[in-house]
């Protein structure tokens, strides 16, 4: 009996929808680590256990700057992760982020504002510079259908160009003789959480706010019930009424926002050294931190705690990673490690599955012996369906699932 | 000693936590036509997907002409002679009738075709067997019924003997399934040996020798169909006895609830509307149900109804009101309910639980919600209401999520959300479709009790005896338009199928509606 209940509870724990994305994520990281391990043994035999152990632990004497560096992939990454929950791919996070950043910098330098408001003022600039920039491609979605990957990278594009034009032709916020901007007023910054040498501010712990904020969101309200369902199933929210055109053209706007939201809190930063702020260089490149947010929002599954972790995790070995120099590696290491996680953060399904299969295969056998007496089938037909075989594997179920519809739309 | 060709003896199947067959034995005589009938998961299709080798049993055996076989995989089956026609086919449907036939065995000269070689044997067999096609017309542009005849040919093209049919009738007109019996007989008396899986039990009696009996993964025995009755098949196959005759009393139809005047919808398909100009009324009180080989524009219809789709023409009026281009959820709160065609595309959010899924429809409304925030707790006690009234079993109650649950729950809790909805207008499209006896009873119970209570309803439905048993009324649809109106009571299947396949066509009323 106490064994049943033991086993029953296991089980519980492991068909959870949550835990197992999270086993699935850990599974991943384990298997980049010791792909990225394996790749630094090759480029530098000798020195890779050093360079893997900062790779591990060299974030952990840097905490603040770990905690500085997630915050902006941790905007993006729900910003990405949001919009994934109603089926929409929102690779445009990097225009957005662009955005967010060059409305913030303009209130920054152009509007003067009271001390005590004015970072506030700004990190709002930033999300409206965002939003705007989210919500284009939504409405051209929700309107007339045009695939919002399309328009979004377009906008990246457009974003980037547009903001390097206006910010080359503002004398106040452009240094030309320097190609960045100028410092930015200490009253437009974050306020700094006074961690030593490090730049994390307050923007962390907003970012943490509005990721919880957007668990409400999602799990509480009617607006994240409609989102969820048009996620999971376009027809089916559409033939229960939901109005599809405001809720993509609401979601992209709200990703936008986010992304914006992640480009303030960039460029608003305090800088550890005083009398200086974090500059924007426009160099043509689009932001590196929008892209990042896709990698985040994977491996977070997009769910917005998740996605903390993972963009607390991706920036821990990202200090780490740059860390490895010391012993000669090149930073781009850590890049390969990250992305080689990324990568199986992608089949991260496959691969529960996978371990879905051992473990059956395990408990059948189990189950086998103790077969006689665990027979209880038939007592209705309407359990076929069997809520144990349900979770185990989630191949098993699909192929399951399949018959199950072959059978029925006769 | 009987001559058995195919023996399954003691086979038992086990998914985690599921006996799918257990310790069932089959056995198939050359020459005849064997029936196995079962509900919905009774393990009909596991135990055949064990003879085609699709699955492996964990115990028993398989013999032909005695001997123990090993059938590992469909090839393996394939060798034996073994040839099944699955329930939805599995034809390429950009190929031609003669390219799907050969797919996979080509006649080839080092790697070349040799279709000629080919046609000639497809068109002996068709000829052989009464079975028509056109060896070049496209897959994708035949008829279902044709469709099932290159799946056939198929079998006979591999100089199968064993023929397995999987629900072959569900998608044919009366006069189809009369052929394709017919063609059976033909089979058997060939020698050629025949598995019959259904669970109608009028095709049984009609044309098997024998039939086995499947409930819950257990075998309940087989019978001589000669020596038994429809309502002993039943009992066995359900447990229990099953009232196949809807009961019902007169309907007494009050107001118009809806009006369709003149409704065109263009087809996505082809160049011709779907849906051509047709009108038609249904009154409080009464079950209007439109029947039609599938495909005739059934689908448009409701989806125009329903405002799933756009219409090009014509007026929908729904207790008085136009709402010709009012939004889904407009419609719904006028007072349509919707039970859908296809409930895993619209019916249900599959990855919801069922308590979301049951207040699919609803959520928005004061009851369940507050300032944008879900009464969970409402939810909640609302569903598990639901689910005890409509008996809507699962494995965890409300939180279960509605993937897992069996076809025929899923059906309940949509049509528990859609009937306890305040509705006028019902409108339930095939809605028994790959249920099993017991859930059709159901159903058919739910929709005339909600016409009894002064609903009205819209049922679209491609099963016969269906539309015989629960209408009130009959609207036939072929090719877009309505061919007839018929009266349940002064009509039988025969001129019904009639009107089906396009044989014979009235000038129904179409004055009257014309304003």
């Amino acid at each position: 009996m106490q064994n049943n209940f033991l086993k029953s509870n296991m089980k519980k724990i492991t068909q959870d929808k949550g835990f197992s994305s999270f086993t699935a994520a850990l599974l991943a990281i384990a298997m980049g680590l010791i792909f990225g391990f394996v790749i630094m043994l090759i480029a530098k035999p000798g020195s890779a256990f050093q360079g893997f152990g900062r790779v591990l632990f060299g974030g952990f004497s840097r905490i603040g700057d770990v905690f500085y560096f997630a915050t902006p992939i941790l905007m993006t990454g729900l910003s990405v992760g949001f919009a994934f929950k109603m089926g929409l791919f929102n690779i445009g996070a990097s225009g957005q982020y662009t955005m967010g950043m060059y409305f913030a910098l303009y209130v920054g330098f152009m509007w003067d504002l009271p001390d005590s408001i004015h970072w506030i003022v700004c990190v709002l600039a930033g999300m409206v510079g965002g939003l705007l920039w989210g919500i284009i491609p939504g409405i051209f979605k929700a309107i007339s259908n045009v695939n919002e990957v399309i328009t979004c990278i377009m906008f990246n594009y457009i974003g980037m160009y547009l903001v390097d034009m206006w910010i080359q032709g503002n004398s106040t916020m452009y240094i030309s003789t320097k190609t960045r901007t100028a410092y930015l007023p200490t009253s437009a910054q974050l306020p700094s959480l006074g961690v030593k040498n490090s730049s994390v501010n307050v923007g962390i712990i907003i970012a943490i706010a509005i990721a919880i904020l957007l668990y409400i969101i999602l799990n509480k309200t009617v607006f994240g019930f409609e989102l969820k369902a048009t996620g999971f199933n376009k027809d089916a929210s559409k033939y229960a009424g939901m109005n599809a055109t405001r809720n993509t053209i609401l979601t992209m706007a709200i990703a936008g926002a986010l992304s914006g939201l992640g480009g303030a809190f960039a460029i608003l930063a305090p800088s550890s050294i005083p009398g200086s702020s974090m500059t924007y260089e426009p160099i043509s490149v689009i932001a590196a931190n929008g892209f990042n947010g896709i990698a985040v929002a994977l491996l977070g599954s997009s769910h917005p705690i998740g996605i903390i972790l993972s963009s607390v995790f991706i920036s821990h070995i990202q200090r780490g990673g740059s860390l490895t120099a010391l012993y000669g590696f090149k930073p781009e290491i850590i890049d390969i490690v990250i992305a080689v996680i990324i990568y199986f953060s992608a089949f991260s399904l496959l691969m529960n599955a996978a371990l879905g299969r051992f473990i059956k295969r395990h408990r059948v056998k189990n189950e086998a012996n103790d077969f006689e007496e665990l027979a209880p089938v038939g007592e209705d037909d309407n359990k076929e369906v069997a809520p144990d075989a349900a979770d185990i594997s989630n191949d098993s179920i699909i192929t399951e699932q399949v018959k199950e519809n072959d059978g029925e739309e006769a | 000693m009987e001559n058995y060709i195919i023996e399954m003896l003691h086979i038992t199947k086990v998914f985690p936590g599921i006996v799918a067959n257990d310790d069932i034995t089959l056995q198939l005589k050359k020459g005849e036509i064997h029936a196995l009938l079962g509900e919905n998961g009774a393990g009909k299709s596991t135990l055949m997907s064990v003879l085609f080798g699709l699955y492996q049993a964990e115990k028993g055996e398989i013999k032909k002409n005695g001997e123990v076989v090993q059938i590992s995989n469909p090839n393996d089956a394939n060798r034996l002679g073994i040839g099944m026609v699955h329930q939805h086919f599995k034809l390429v449907e950009i190929f031609t009738v003669l390219e799907n036939i050969i797919l996979g065995v080509e006649p080839n000269k080092m790697g070349f075709l040799q279709k000629k070689e080919a046609r000639e044997k497809v068109v002996a067999l068709s000829k052989k067997y009464g079975l028509y096609v056109d060896p070049d017309a496209l897959v994708e542009k035949i008829s279902v019924g044709m469709q099932q005849r290159v799946e056939i040919l198929k079998m006979l093209y591999r100089d199968n003997e064993i023929l397995i049919f999987d629900e072959p009738t569900a998608v044919l007109t009366p006069q189809e399934i009369d052929e394709l019996m017919e063609i059976m007989r033909g089979f058997a008396k060939e020698g050629k040996s025949i598995l019959f899986i259904t669970h109608k039990l009028n095709e049984i009696m009609s044309v098997a020798d024998r039939c086995t009996v499947l409930r819950k993964g257990k075998c309940i025995g087989t019978v001589d169909i000669k020596d038994t009755t429809k309502e002993e098949l039943s009992r066995m196959m359900v447990g229990r006895d099953v009232n196949f005759s809807v009961e019902k009393k007169e309907s007494k139809p009050g107001d118009v609830i809806l009006s369709v005047n003149n409704l065109a919808v263009t087809s996505k398909t082809s160049k011709n509307n779907a849906v051509n100009d047709v009108s038609f009324d249904v009154r409080a009180g009464e079950i209007v149900c439109i029947a039609g080989i599938d495909g005739n524009g059934q689908t448009e219809l409701v989806s125009a109804i329903t405002g799933l789709e756009k219409i090009t023409k014509g007026k929908i009026k729904l207790c008085g009101q136009d709402i010709t281009k009012a939004s889904i959820r407009k419609r719904s709160k006028v007072g349509m309910s919707h039970i859908p065609e296809d409930r895993h595309k619209h019916g249900l959010v599959l990855d919801y639980n069922l308590e979301d899924n049951i207040v699919l429809q609803r959520y928005w409304q004061p009851e369940f919600q507050k300032n944008g925030f879900i009464k969970r707790q409402e939810v909640r006690n609302y569903a598990e209401n639901l689910i005890e009234k409509y008996d809507v079993r699962s494995g965890q109650g409300p939180v279960s999520i509605t993937r897992s649950m069996s076809g025929g729950n899923q059906q309940k809790a949509i049509i528990a959300r859609e009937l306890d909805k305040k509705h006028e207008l019902l409108v339930a499209v095939q809605p028994t479709r790959g249920l099993d006896v017991g859930a059709i009873e159901f159903i058919h119970k739910q929709l005339v009790a909600s016409r009894d209570a002064g609903k009205a309803v819209l049922l679209v439905s491609l099963e016969l005896d269906e539309v015989m048993d629960v209408s009130d009324r009959i609207l036939v649809m072929y090719e877009g338009d309505i061919v007839g109106e018929l009266d349940p009571k002064n009509t039988t299947v025969e001129e019904l199928g009639l009107y089906m396949s396009g044989a014979k066509r009235d000038k129904v009323k179409e004055e009257a509606y014309a304003e």
